[in-house]
Order: structure tokens, then sequence, then C-alpha cells
């Protein structure tokens, strides 16, 4: 245990919102480079492999941008929740729920005007993704349930729930595989090659799509509603000081579900991108796993759009350039970098104040002397 | 002269901006039983705790038979012969008694032997002091008072010298009190020292040869327990060293506008806290709620201000009832209705210390014209009421985006009091408005207090300050186990015949 005490008015803004990640992230970089090593191949290399990757060419830089989208749903979607003090780890859940709204909507009113369906897609998607996280929330606020726990368990059901609507009841009957039909083509999602066209830029295929924008959107929308809203505010204040919020006349049962909806809505804009924008289908376990690494995004960004956008970018990068080292690479395995993010989350996350006293009074100490001087 | 076995000087131990103990010197001799007597928040449980080696003194030496030692944990306060038995109690509830006094000290990995030679020891110093516990008995079957007991016998069993008590009637019955009483007895006749920790007069007087006040973090006297009497530790309690002045005009009172009708109300434990009061506030007048702390101050308060739900009888707010065992308003309804509260716990209660001050100037208000316009906040009008406001109340630093914490009590106290008179309340509940609050700000906030009454607002004051009730209030009530035991117009009535009321004698 570290006893060091520093006074938190006097730590400046970067130290503990840039510089602190950034040692956290260092360290688990320096980590999994020495298991990387362990495997037999050159560190160096594989970052060389990782940069290439995800920025060397264009179709791969659109697959950066494309993880870089889901990371910034299920990032945003754990740090609202957050800032109520909730810790909802259903983003995979409420993700895979998402989804299922977005192809309801988008198959059964195909026939209206497309930007029309895409409007009530994403509707869809929030809303579907809310309901999920609505029964945790009610089960929190109103029997104080702990919503890890309900969390967690909501998304096995969700696993399951979907399975079974996979299998038995939305299945493409054409096909053996659990999967629906495709959703007509007029209403997908511009891809990135459509634009890139236009602009006389040729790209092979690339999932990236529109959504990036929504995800860009979704950034400003959780700032404006945490900071500039009524209800951003009651929630910080549930969040912060349950009693203090009940001494002003705030609801603590309200506001633990509309924080939760609105995370869960977050989580469920993943299936925008996934359905609407990529696959055009509903695939088993197609949220793989953003949900859970959305919460090491919000961990890594400090749970604000302004350090998510960033922290869902690093891992879109390692999503990306971690693949292009797995086929380079024939030591290195997908799981590996699964354990590279692991490590990251172990770092930012679990171990985020292990050096977070050190750094911080190093620095009050130099800006002391600084000013002594 | 006999030398004292623990010797304190100059004690001083702060949390954040909260001195919690300022040159604190105390000296308890052997083979008494010393009590320690202070309000809720004296500073006595820190002051111990230190001792005990939980908390480390900032400055100042402690003595154990006259060597200077230092404590920087359990461990060596234990190693020093001291033990403590905490208010709550520190003990595996699925372990059997047994199993609790030795864990830390097995002293052996697979058990055999030593743990036979503790059983028997054990057993002894059961015998010695008329324990009549069986160590093989698991905890979760015991009542509170024979776990207390195994506490009292683990620092025994751990050679403790000094025994530190914290509290240790608060959660008996009167037959359990009588038992343990017999036990310390028992324990200061072999020699043993006892500091006892309490606010109950009657311990003191009861158990106690010596005794020590502490208030506000001071320790404010010694003296022999036969020197002294119930009244005059009340008075010590509560203290009224620093005589203060407040201009007050002649009461112009209005008509009854806050009414309370034969209320009850329980705490979240459902002990009932406030029995069957009565009282009226007409406009222009402060009523002071005098009273020791946990008297059921604070459960009335947060049932007038319906944060706490009435158990039963009425409130009435302009003859209209808006509290009954049935429905309560909400605070932010009462806001609306012109009743305001100053919380008497400001970090727990009355603002968010993580929020910046300008989030709290309007905390509560928040959902208002100007400061938010459908559901958005209006930052601008936030900050330039935030800066209009926190010069006229002289919050330092002038600065709404700090973050609360980083201001003094003081001027906490000055964002929340800014905040709930802004509206000009027609009634106005406080509690403990000046708290760890220094001079210069008392006299602020007791003339913004004046200043609500003359513009006609009825006040209720909860305060543990005596003179505080004394230099403000028009009319004083006593509160005494939830009751109200005394009912007094502010017109040469003594702070002792109050004292009186409070200790619960007269």
């Amino acid at each position: 245990m570290s006893n060091i005490v520093v006074d938190k008015s006097k730590v400046p803004w970067w130290v503990s919102n840039v510089i602190v990640p950034l040692v956290n992230l260092t360290l688990a970089l320096l980590v999994s480079g020495l298991f990387v090593f362990i495997a037999g191949e050159n560190p160096i290399e594989a970052v060389k492999l990782i940069i290439y990757g995800s920025f060397g060419y264009i179709q791969g830089f659109a697959y950066t941008l494309y993880y870089t989208t889901n990371f910034i749903f299920t990032g945003l979607a754990f740090a609202v929740a957050f800032h109520c003090r909730l810790f909802n780890i259903g983003g995979e859940g409420q993700a895979y729920i998402g989804g299922l709204g977005v192809f309801l909507v988008a198959i059964n009113l195909s026939f209206l005007p497309v930007p029309i369906v895409w409007l009530l897609a994403i509707f869809g998607a929030f809303l579907f993704g809310a309901a999920w996280a609505y029964i945790p929330a009610y089960l929190q606020s109103k029997r104080g349930s702990h919503v890890v726990i309900t969390t967690i368990m909501f998304n096995f059901i969700a696993s399951s729930l979907m399975i079974f609507l996979l299998v038995d009841v939305i299945r493409d009957t054409n096909q053996m595989a659990p999967h629906t039909v495709k959703l007509p083509e007029e209403i997908w999602l511009p891809s990135f090659e459509a634009f890139s066209g236009i602009l006389g830029i040729k790209i092979r295929y690339s999932p990236l799509n529109l959504t990036f924008l929504l995800a860009i959107a979704s950034l400003f929308f959780v700032w404006f509603l945490v900071w500039k809203t009524k209800w951003g505010y009651e929630m910080r204040a549930v969040g912060h000081n349950t009693q203090a919020a009940i001494y002003a006349g705030i609801s603590p049962h309200k506001n633990i579900i509309i924080a939760m909806c609105i995370s869960g809505g977050l989580a469920g804009l993943l299936g925008v991108n996934e359905i609407l924008g990529v696959s055009h289908k509903i695939q088993a376990g197609f949220p793989a796993g953003y949900g859970f690494t959305g919460i090491a995004v919000a961990l890594m960004g400090r749970n604000h759009p302004i350090g998510i956008l960033p922290a869902a970018f690093l891992f879109g990068i390692l999503y990306q350039g971690g693949s292009e080292v797995t086929f380079e690479m024939p030591n290195i395995t997908r799981y590996m970098f699964v354990a590279v993010q692991g490590l990251i989350i172990l770092f930012s996350g679990a171990l985020e104040n292990l050096f977070r006293p050190q750094i911080e009074s190093f620095f009050v100490r130099r800006l002391n002397r600084e000013v002594n001087l | 002269m006999v030398s004292p076995i623990l010797e304190l000087t100059d004690i001083n131990k702060s949390f954040g901006h909260v001195q919690a103990n300022k040159n604190i010197n105390l000296k308890i001799n052997k083979g008494t039983i010393h009590g320690i007597i202070g309000e809720n928040g004296a500073g006595k449980s820190t002051l111990m705790s230190i001792v005990f080696g939980l908390y480390q003194a900032n400055s100042g030496s402690i003595k154990i038979n006259g060597k200077e030692i230092n404590l920087r944990s359990p461990r060596d306060s234990i190693i020093n012969g001291i033990g403590m038995v905490h208010q709550h109690f520190m003990l595996v509830e699925n372990f059997t008694v047994l199993e609790n006094i030795i864990l830390g000290f097995e002293g052996e990995t697979v058990f055999g032997e030593k743990l036979q030679k503790a059983k028997e020891d054990l057993e002894k110093l059961c015998q010695t002091y008329n324990f009549n516990i069986d160590l093989d008995a698991t905890i979760s079957d015991l009542s509170v008072g024979f776990r207390q007991r195994v506490e009292i016998l683990k620092s025994l069993y751990r050679g403790a010298e000094i025994l530190i008590l914290d509290e240790p009637t608060g959660v008996l019955t009167p037959q359990e009190v009588d038992e343990l009483f017999k036990i310390l007895r028992s324990l200061k006749d072999e020699g043993k020292t006892i500091v006892l920790i309490t606010h109950k007069l009657i311990e003191i007087m009861d158990l106690t040869s010596e005794v020590s006040v502490m208030r506000q973090g001071e320790m404010v006297g010694h003296t022999k327990t036969e020197d002294t009497s119930k009244e005059q530790l009340a008075e010590m309690m509560v203290g009224r060293s620093v005589l203060l002045r407040v201009d007050k005009k002649e009461i112009k009172k209005g008509e009854t506008i806050f009414k309370v009708n034969n209320l009850s109300v329980k705490d979240d434990l459902d002990v009932t806290r406030v029995k069957d009061v009565n009282l009226e506030i007409c406009s222009g007048e402060i009523l002071g709620i005098a009273g020791v702390t946990g008297n059921g101050q604070t459960e009335l308060l947060e049932a007038l201000s319906g944060i706490r739900k009435v158990e039963s009888g009425s409130i009435e707010l302009f003859g209209e009832k808006i509290s009954d065992q049935n429905n309560f308003l909400n605070p932010r309804m009462l806001k609306e209705k012109g009743l305001a509260h100053v919380p008497e716990d400001r970090q727990r209660m009355g603002l968010i210390s993580d929020f910046k001050a300008h989030e709290n100037l309007i905390f509560g208000y928040h959902d208002q014209e100007p400061y938010s316009k459908s559901a958005i906040l209006n930052n601008k009008e936030i900050t330039e009421y935030s800066n209009k406001v926190m010069q006229e109340y002289d919050v330092r630093p002038n600065s709404p985006n700090l973050i609360t914490s980083n201001f003094s009590g003081g001027n906490q106290q000055k964002i929340i009091l800014s905040r709930e008179l802004n509206e000009n309340p027609k009634v106005l509940l406080v509690g403990q408005p000046t708290r760890g609050v220094d001079i210069g700000a008392i006299e602020f906030i007791h003339q913004r207090l004046i200043d609500m009454r003359d513009k006609g607002a009825a006040i209720l004051l909860a305060s543990v300050e005596l003179d505080e009730i004394l230099s403000l209030s028009d009319r004083i009530i006593v509160m005494f186990d939830g009751k109200i035991v005394g009912e007094k117009e502010n017109k040469n009535v003594t702070d002792r015949e109050l004292g009186l009321l409070m200790a619960g004698v007269a």
C-alpha cells in the first residue's frame, strides 16, 4: 500500500488525465512485448506490423476506424452508467439485443423511404438495448440486486435468447447456419468504398460505413447529456452522493433507470454498425466481445468522451494491427492479442492507481519547485 | 504523585480541512477507569484511534509508562499493552470465540499444542473476571453483550493493560450494561486501566474516577469525577467559551406558518427517535432546538424537510398538510412551497464534494429557470449567478469552477447557505449552521439568519451550541430522548437551566 498523500487540487489535469494513462499503456505494451519475445518473435517488428496494418494503407486504416466505431459505442455505454456509479458490465448483451432491434425495424419497415428506415432502425437499436438494460436497472433501484451481477447474467440470457431466435424463429431457412436473411440492399448504410469512389480513390472492400459518423455524434451527445443537461447533472449527483441527491429532491431510482437505459441504448447502437452497416444480417455472437472491451475503453478514457475517442482508436489499432501481426508472424496467434487487451485492461483499469500517486506527487513537487523559483 | 500509564502530549490530527484533534494533552493513571466524554464529532474516537495505532497523529507524542513510543499500527499498540473495543465489533461471525481470539496470533501452522494452551489460558481469564463465555460457541449465535465480552477477552488475552472502550453501551440493553460495568470494575480491581469513551453522563458518574471532556476537537477540561456533577459536565460538553454578539431587533411576530402535530419519526434502524413532538413557528421568529446530539434533532429536521418518512402525526405549512404517515411531499415540492433546509451534515447531505462550486450553488434548484431551460443547463446564467452570490457571501476563493472539497468547511457552509437563502424561503430549517466553521464566518452566518428573520421568515434552528441557540433564538425548546422536555422564551433563561434540561435531569 502506498502512503503518498497528494493534494488533489494541486495536480494539473493533464497529469492525471494524460500522463498517467500513457504510463499505464506503455507498461502494458512493454509487458506485451515481452510476451511476443517469449513467443519467439521480434517485438519491434511486431510494433512495425501493427502500425503498418492499421495506418499503412487505406483499407487497413478503414478497418481501424470500423473497430473504433464499435468501441466508441460500448465505451460510451459504460461511461454513462458509470457517472451514476453503476458498473454496467452488460454492454455485450445490450449490443446483441440492440442488433435484434435494428434488424426487426429494418426488415419490417423496408418499404419506407431509406433515410427514414435508417433513423427508425437506429431508434430500434437504442430502444432494444435500453430495454435490455432496463430490467437490471429496475432490479437495482427497487430491489437492490447489484447491477454488476445482473448485467453479467443478462449477457448470458441475451446470448441464449438470440441463439434460440436465430435457430428457431428468425433463421434464414435456406441456410443451415444460425443467421437471418440479408436485409434488402437498398437500405444498407453506405460504406466507405462508396464515398471513396466519389472522391476518385479506389479501394477494396472495408467494413467502415456511415455509422462512424453516428459514433462521433454519440460522443457529442454523451458530452452534452452528462455535462450540459439537468438529467446528466442529476445522474452525477446520484452517483457521487445519493444522500445529498435525496436531500435535493432528486430521485435515485429514476436516475438509476435513466442512466442504465441510456447506457444500454448506446451499447445497442453497435448493432447499427454491424447489421445495417456491415453484415446486413444477424449472425450468432456478432458483438464478439466489443461490449467487454468497451469497459477498458471507458476506463482508459476516464469516462469522458474526449478520452474515449482516443482510447477507442487505440483499441481499433490493436484489433486491426493485431490481425496483421497474426498473418505475418506464425508464432503469434489471435489469442495473443486477447492477452494484450487483457494487459491493457489490467494496467489501465485494475492497476490504475499503481503508479498514480507517485506520478502525481512527482509532478506536484516539480511544479511547486518551479513556482518557488 | 502517581506517574501516568498513558500520557499524550500536544496531539494534533487533521483530515483534510477538518482538524479533528487540536493540541490534546491527556494523562491516564494506572488502575483507574478514566472517562472521555464529548458529543458526537468532538474527536474522542479519533484520539483513541491514534492511541490504538489506527491513525497516525500529525504531531505530538505518546508515552506509555513514561517511555515515548511510536504507534504505527494496531499491532504496535497491542505489543505495548493497549487494547481497544470498538463501537462496531471486529469479529468473524462464523468463527468460534476461540478462533476469533487467537486470530492473527495463532502461533502455529497446524493447530495442536498451542491452541490447547490458548484455550486453557482463556478459561483461566474467564474465571478470573467472571466472563461466563463458552469458548467453542460460534459468534453468530451470541448476543451483542456476549460479543462485546469476546472483544474484551481478546484484548486481555493479547496482554492489554490499557483497555479502551468506544461507546460500549450504545448497543446494549440495560441488563447487559450492568453486566458490563461489573466486568469493568473487576478489571480495575485487578489493576487494569480502562478508558471509557462515551457521551452519556450517567455512565461517567457511575463508573469513572477521572473524566476528561472534549469539545470540537479540543480537550476542554480534566477533573476527578467526585469533584464534578452531571450538570457541570453537560455545560462543559456543549460549551460556552466564545461569547457571540448578534445585533437583533425586537421580534415582530407574525402568524403561525409552520406547525407540527404529535410527530413521531423512526431512524433507519427502525428505532423511534422523535416522540410525539408538537411545535409551532411564527413568521419573523427563530425557534431554537437545544439538545445534546443524538436526541432526535437530526431525524426531526429530516422529517420536516421531506427526506424522512413520518411515522405518525402531521406537519402543516401555511395551514396545508404537507406530511403525515401516508403521504409526504418530497424536498423539491417543499422548496417550491417556500421551505428551505440547511442540513446539519454538509458533507453527507448538503453538497456534493466532487462537484464544482457552481454546480453546488444550484443544487436542488438546478431545474428551475434561469439555471436551466427545457432541461438544458444555462452555464452562462449559472456562472454569472455563482460569481455574484460568491461575492455577496464572501466565499473564498471566489472561483465557481473549483471543486467543492477544496473549500474550507466555513466556505462550504456559505455555499449551502447562500443557495438556500437566495430564494427567500418562508420557512427555513437549519441544522448546526456553524459546525466546524471559523469565528468570522460564524458571525456572518448568524447575521444572515437574523436578516431572514427580520424579513419575516419562520426559522427552526437546531444546534448543539448553546451559545448559538441563546444568541439567535426568540424561543427555545429542548429535546431529550426524542421528546420536547422544555420550552422557554429566550428572556433571562440561563444556560444552566438549559443544561439541566439537556442532560435530562430536570
